[in-house]
């Protein structure tokens, strides 16, 4: 919402836009609020919030009825944490104008195919699960639902289709049954039993070979961590053993019994899923990841077993108010901490678990990771009594676990851990790890606990460490993080090049020219002599190790030393470096001055990169050589391997578009 | 482009990347071009940072929101030292964009950290514009803050 500023006004003669207050878009505005709104904290109680609301749109309805119909749907697809609220709001809307229930269906319906037609099965989900709460509305007629739901299965009848395309399907069936399965087994029981037999037999025979490659963890203690659809199925199975008696939906819609049931329904029109086609893109399968249950929370309430609904839908409903409030933290922290369950449920042990399922998922989190580590800090500030014990129950959790969680989650849980105790002055009961030092320093404990002091580190300092942490964790501390200048020592000018790494030094303190710097270095000689073939500058490493040590020497103070060093002597490391060999011996003497500080290694890494010194071949080689085998599995190796794929994927998908530009401009000229 | 919905305004809501209110003094242009300016930027003014910050700190923060192309730690005009400020650039909006709603607000060093988007770097906006050489603010900060050079510097 743009405020218009008093400097607006005093600008001299620029031109900028007035907003043309129309009456027609204010008041769409208004009723986007007013619908958005409902549901929020009131003093009145959301019975007769909805009633009013309902009262307002219906009088609208002659002159806004297209607005209506679209910020409804709209709220329908984006706004699924509040799908009970909106579909009381239509069932109400519908007990006082039919027609305008059934133009909401078909609204719907075409929405529905429109999402899928585009991909977006998310929405889709949403969208379904809509429709089938309409039936608790008395909005739609619960055959027809069946009849759509029929459908839905029928696809895994469907040949040389992506397994993919059957699982969504099936997953907007199931989904929907938490909400609608008793309404819908109560009119139609045959036909549900039949439906679920059928999804038995399709569950029993689809293939789950992506389980291991998207399980947190391996092992299936303390909870196994489920293939979706397998959970969903168990958590359906007992809601249905318990004859579909649900208890934690909030159905606001009861209230209304007496109105809704005097409401005519509409029937679904007959439902065909669209075909799949070659730019059908599902969403991917999931495993469930579960950290908690009842025994984590002995005094508080009982949290929902891991086969319950009640599970199901808690976690659906706080990853969708993630999913719509991850750019604004506070509101999202209020909103997961306002979750109605009062209670009943372990709220925070819940919203840490959802939080984490994110921040661990495979392949990649739904959003940034850092978004992850200030959401917790926000909701610690709203809950500063109960949540940060919750928080330190998890970390110590997923510290026992260690031994069998997936390395990329590790390398997640080291970042959240670290950047989130730099916001807690890094208090940390690290004597309770003690165990980890008795264990090989390679073990995933104590290598998790050396990986998260040099990350702390980073964002610190080195004797801030050695302060926090036992002085039994010196073993696991990290390296002070000097630079190693091997023509430092007097004692070294044994050394070959010494002299000129010496002679090096005064004239770059001096301002030398790049001219100046290559005729000092004509005087190093060259150990490959004998495999010289006299095409002038072949690859020489002790000239690059003079050099680049020298120059990384004294360049050492700060990052913008360093980089600075590398843009003024740019054309002596091109020069260096202009062979595959070179590129490699570039790396390998940055490492062995910088090899007590990776962060300092990775950002000149990357630098090179950027100002073409090296190239990602060259880094890939680098890492993979023998002379790193030994740090192969620290972490901050496959930070500089990441960091460099993902500038090369970049760097990629630039030259392809500019490509696809050009030949879009040369056909236009050809046109011509 | 679909025949329906589009979004909500309050799924729009992104309040911590927003403009705030400050306007730099010294910017050589019209409001509007500020704004302008401001609106696209890759470039944070970070402030209330300690004076012993380091810049490798300040990258491993900000390095979590997106590839740095550049911190410029800002300096005393005098005595050419660290004054608690800098600049973060990004190669991409974006980032710095993540780093409003994520880092901002949070802390380095034990101290929480404010974050304002910046029209540019420009020679000689690294100095600190007090009298003394330092920032405004440690000019007359009543207050002892040991991370900034303890008193304000009309109090010393």
């Amino acid at each position: 919402m743009s405020r218009r500023r008093p400097s607006d006004d005093s600008d001299a003669g620029q031109p900028h836009k007035r907003r043309r207050t129309s009456e027609p878009s204010e008041i769409e505005e208004r009723l986007e609020s007013l619908i958005c709104r409902v549901g929020e904290k009131s003093n009145s109680s959301l019975e007769s919030n909805l009633e009013g609301l309902a009262g307002v749109l219906e009088a609208d309805l002659p002159n806004y009825k297209s607005k209506i119909l679209r910020i409804l749907c709209t709220v329908a697809r984006l706004l699924p944490e509040k799908l009970t609220v909106y579909t009381t709001l239509v069932g109400l809307l519908n007990a006082r104008n039919y027609n305008f229930g059934g133009e909401f269906v078909e609204a719907m319906i075409r929405q529905l195919k429109e999402c899928l037609k585009v991909n977006m099965y998310n929405e889709a989900v949403h969208l379904v699960r809509f429709l089938s709460d309409l039936v608790n509305c008395h909005v739609i007629a619960a055959p027809s639902m069946v009849a759509m739901f029929e459908n839905f299965v029928g696809v895994t009848q469907e040949e040389d289709v992506p397994q993919v395309r059957c699982d969504w399907y099936m997953f907007a069936f199931l989904s929907s049954l938490p909400w609608v399965g008793k309404e819908l087994y109560e009119k139609k029981d045959a036909e549900m039993d039949r439906l679920l037999s059928q999804t038995e037999s399709y569950l029993k025979r689809r293939q789950k070979i992506h389980v291991p490659m998207l399980q947190v963890w391996t092992a299936d203690k303390p909870h196994p961590q489920e293939e979706y659809l397998d959970c969903l199925w168990s958590q359906i199975q007992k809601l249905k053993k318990d004859r579909w008696q649900e208890r934690h939906i909030l159905r606001p819609y009861l209230a209304f019994d007496s109105v809704l049931c005097e409401a005519l329904q509409h029937n679904l029109p007959p439902f065909t899923p669209p075909p799949h086609t070659e730019d059908s893109v599902y969403p991917m399968p999931r495993v469930i990841f579960r950290m908690f249950d009842y025994t984590d929370d002995p005094e508080g309430p009982v949290m929902p077993g891991s086969h319950s609904v009640e599970r199901f839908v808690i976690e659906e409903n706080l990853h969708c108010i993630i999913k719509s409030h991850w750019k604004e933290r506070k509101t999202c922290a209020a909103q997961l901490l306002s979750y109605p369950g009062n209670n009943k449920i372990p709220l925070n042990y819940h919203i840490v678990e959802v939080i984490f399922a994110e921040l661990f998922q495979l392949p990649s989190p739904p959003h940034i990771e850092v978004m992850y580590t200030t959401l917790l800090i926000e909701l610690c500030k709203l809950q500063p009594g109960s949540l940060p014990q919750v928080l330190a129950q998890a970390t110590e959790m997923l510290y026992m676990r260690l031994d069998t969680m997936n390395t990329t989650c590790v390398d997640r849980f080291i970042n959240w851990f670290s950047h989130h105790l730099s916001n807690f002055q890094f208090r940390w009961s690290w004597e309770d790890w003690s165990d980890c030092l008795t264990q090989d320093l390679e073990k995933p404990k104590p290598k998790f606990v050396r990986e998260v002091l040099e990350k702390c580190m980073r964002l610190s300092y080195h004797q801030r460490i050695i302060d926090i942490v036992p002085a039994s964790f010196s073993v696991l501390s990290p390296a002070n993080p000097v630079c190693i200048y091997k023509y430092g020592d007097e004692s070294n000018r044994s050394l070959p090049g010494y002299t000129v790494a010496l002679c090096l030094t005064i004239a770059i303190k001096n301002k030398a020219s790049n001219d100046e710097i290559f005729s000092i270095l004509k005087d190093v000689p060259n150990p490959n002599q004998d495999d010289d073939d006299g095409e002038g500058f072949t690859f020489n490493p002790l000239k690059i190790e003079v050099f680049v040590q020298t120059l990384l020497h004294l360049a050492a103070k700060s990052f913008s030393h360093s980089f600075s060093a590398l843009a003024k002597f740019h054309e002596v490391f091109k020069t260096l470096a202009e062979s595959d060999e070179g590129k490699l011996h570039v790396l390998r003497v940055v490492y062995e001055v910088w090899k007590n500080h990776p962060q300092m290694i990775a950002v000149l890494v990357d630098k090179m990169i950027r100002t073409q010194i090296v190239d990602c071949a060259a880094v890939a080689n680098w890492i993979f050589s023998s002379e790193l085998a030994h740090d192969f599995t620290r972490f901050y190796i496959w930070e500089i391997l990441h960091s460099t794929i993902r500038k090369m994927n970049k760097h990629v998908l630039k030259i392809h578009k500019e490509l696809e530009e050009t030949k879009a401009r040369l056909a236009r000229q050809h046109k011509r | 482009a679909m025949s329906f919905g589009g979004t909500l305004s309050i799924l729009r809501s992104d309040s911590y990347a927003e403009l705030s209110q400050y306007r730099d003094q010294h910017f050589r242009g019209t409001r509007y071009d500020q704004e302008r300016l401001l609106r696209k930027s890759c470039t944070l003014y970070v402030g209330n940072l300690s004076f012993y910050t380091t810049e490798e700190q300040i990258h491993e923060l900000f390095g979590k929101s997106g590839d740095i192309k550049k911190v410029i730690m800002g300096l005393d005009k005098v005595k050419k030292t660290a004054c608690g400020f800098c600049f973060v650039e990004y190669y991409a909006r974006g980032d710095a964009e993540n780093a409003m709603r994520y880092i901002n607000g949070t802390r380095l060093d034990d101290r929480i950290i404010r974050t304002d988007w910046d029209a540019g770097f420009k020679e000689g906006r690294q100095y600190g514009r007090g009298r003394s050489g330092g920032q405004v603010r440690d000019e007359y900060r009543q207050d002892y803050d040991a991370g900034r050079g303890g008193y304000g510097k009309t109090v010393q």
